[in-house]
């Protein structure tokens, strides 16, 4: 599954006879109306928030041409940083843990070598249906003292577990929920990759006498190298992202969840607790641009070895 | 849902030829393809099953106690009292049965969202593979260009557009964005670039079939796998929104369950609020119920799709 290359048009050499032309305008009636209100929905407030981000608006003297003033004090800005900072440790421990157990898992029930690998692989994919929202709400749950598995292993064993909400860990147990989540999400786009592998491959390697591991690092890994590529971006896109979950357990974590805990929060209470539209849409473009910029090294990078 | 569940409907898709299995190379049944099975790696691997299935169980059984029972027995097995039907009873009546209101907000917003995006991308996908026609390699560059494009950034800009619309605090403003799934119309492309054979197209054309009639009548059948497959991703990705509608929505009675959920939570946590943790779990469970229901009744198809979807390389 490499994402950005077109499937090429397969034996089909454009013929301009007079019946294609008029055809040609046809695939328009097809893609006209995803591209009209994709129009809408995204490069109407890409172009909006570009043009909201050179103003300044204030109660005294209304909205004023300001130029690259707020991107300026995104630069400066402590809590941005702070707020990027965050993201970024989450991403270079969250999304490794996250993909490398998807990648075992997958490895292991594409192998054949597990009883019930249906079952698992079903149950695994699970918690992917399950919203962010019940989620941390419900780890939320299970991390409380009071009432939580936390609570109750304490009890049980009449221990004390550090609080996993504390300001200390609450960046980790988030990590967690996260990677709940997804892993099974993942697991499953490098299994179906795995699957589409001819097995005259491994057939022939075996001959030749090359263990299994010898045939996950020589076959497996580089011919599902589009996918882990994809998987890796989409990850990383959602960390960048990441909301839902601190904004859910804030009410359980007051003090160890900020208002900037991250870029999206950070831009979420600008402009709706502070009313800082202009400023909150200049860092939701740098975030933008930001995330775009990785995104598409990793693909770079993927594409190399891949060739 | 209880953790037997899925064991019963999952075995049978692995050995069933699959709509897509003739995208795939042929393969020989050969000893390689049937390795001895290994009872370590089986529980190495459920080690992650029970990871992936703990927190799931115990919701189900929070479901099944009293507010009281929550905070006084082990999280993973059954109080002394079952108060599952009560807790449904009271989930679906606190607060003048707002909990269905939530429930039909959502409906609409899966139905008419994850509906449209999946008809959307269904379209734009068998265009993008069917036909040529001026602007193709824009329109795939600007799509691709926007699935890097963080969702969640342009949520402000959008609300201060929307805003400016009236459109704010109506059902539109949830469905609207939602209408456009990059993803899904990737992966119709792909799907529907493997599954139509131009060949058919060409009868089609000879014979006088018009082409949305061609589109129905040839196309849409053979796209089948791919329709569910996207719907089912969708329907996902609207059922569990949270932050549109939470930037868009002021008002309660046009959430969905998942700002609802929320809401219950917020006033439990609150001092002085009603503390109805026991509705907030149960309602959590009602909420997931049917997602999880539909992917394992259609496993089948999405799996196929999902699989012709890595096919391309």
């Amino acid at each position: 599954m490499t994402a950005l290359s077109p499937p090429a048009a397969k034996g089909r050499p454009v013929r301009r006879g007079g019946l294609q032309r008029r055809r040609a305008w046809v695939g328009w009636g097809f893609v006209g109306p995803f591209m009209a209100v994709f129009a809408l929905v995204f490069l109407a407030p890409i172009g909006y928030s570009l043009y909201l981000s050179l103003f300044r608006n204030q109660l005294v003297g209304g909205t004023s041409f300001v130029g690259l003033d707020n991107y300026r004090r995104a630069m400066e800005d402590p809590q941005f940083w702070s707020a990027l900072g965050r993201v970024s440790l989450f991403l270079v421990v969250q999304v490794p843990v996250m993909l490398g157990i998807a990648l075992l898992v997958a490895l292991a029930i594409d192998s054949g070598r597990l009883y019930g690998k249906g079952f698992f692989r079903i149950a695994i994919f699970l918690p992917y249906a399950v919203p962010a929202v019940v989620a941390s709400l419900m780890w939320g749950f299970m991390y409380g003292t009071r009432f939580g598995l936390v609570g109750n292993i304490n009890d049980a064993f009449g221990v004390e577990l550090p609080n996993p909400l504390s300001p200390d860990l609450v960046l980790a147990s988030i990590g967690n929920i996260v990677t709940w989540e997804f892993v099974g999400y993942n697991m499953l786009i490098f299994y179906s990759a795995l699957r589409v592998i001819p097995h005259a491959l491994y057939e022939a390697a075996e001959i030749d006498g090359a263990g299994q591991l010898r045939i996950i690092t020589a076959i497996k890994l580089p011919a599902i190298r589009g996918a882990l590529a994809v998987a890796t971006i989409f990850s990383i896109i959602g960390s960048f992202q990441l909301f839902n979950e601190p904004s859910i357990l804030k009410p359980l974590a007051p003090n160890a969840i900020t208002t900037y805990f991250t870029p999206n929060s950070y831009t979420y209470s600008l402009a709706f607790a502070g009313q800082q539209h202009n400023y909150a849409a200049t860092v939701a473009i740098v975030m933008g641009v930001l995330t775009m910029v990785i995104a598409y090294v990793v693909q770079l990078r993927g594409m190399r070895k891949e060739a | 849902m209880g953790a037997t569940a899925p064991t019963t409907v999952a075995p049978p898709t692995d050995r069933r030829p699959r709509p897509a299995a003739r995208l795939r190379a042929p393969r020989s049944r050969h000893s390689v393809d049937r390795p001895r099975r290994s009872a370590l790696l089986t529980v190495l691997t459920g080690l992650v099953l029970v990871y992936a299935l703990v927190p799931l169980i115990w919701l189900a059984m929070g479901a099944t106690k009293s507010q009281e029972g929550l905070l006084d027995s082990f999280g993973l097995w059954f109080d002394d009292d079952f108060a599952l039907w009560s807790n449904i009873a009271d989930t679906l009546t606190y607060d003048d049965g707002v909990f269905v209101r939530w429930l039909l907000n959502t409906l609409l917003y899966v139905a008419a969202g994850a509906g449209g995006a999946t008809f959307l991308a269904v379209l734009g996908g068998y265009a993008l593979a069917k036909f040529d026609f001026p602007g193709k390699r824009g329109v795939f560059a600007v799509v691709i260009g926007a699935v890097a494009v963080p969702t969640t950034a342009l949520a402000v800009p959008t609300f201060l557009m929307f805003s400016e619309m009236g459109l704010t605090n109506t059902p539109w403003a949830v469905i609207i964005p939602s209408l456009i799934s990059p993803f899904g119309l990737y992966l119709m492309w792909v799907f529907a670039s493997e599954a139509i054979p131009v060949e058919l197209l060409e009868a089609a054309r000879i014979d006088g079939a018009g082409e949305m009639r061609t589109f129905f009548t040839v196309s849409l059948p053979l796209l089948g796998p791919g329709i569910v497959t996207v719907l089912l991703f969708t329907m996902v990705a609207t059922w569990n929104n949270y932050f549109l509608p939470l930037i868009m929505l002021k008002d309660p009675d046009w959430y969905p369950l998942t700002l609802g959920l929320d809401a219950w939570n917020d006033q439990a946590a609150t001092n002085g609020g009603e503390a109805i943790f026991n509705l907030v779990i149960t309602g959590s469970l009602l909420t997931i119920v049917p997602l999880i229901a539909a992917f394992l009744l259609l496993q089948r198809y999405w799996q196929s799709g999902l699989a012709a979807g890595s096919v391309k390389e």
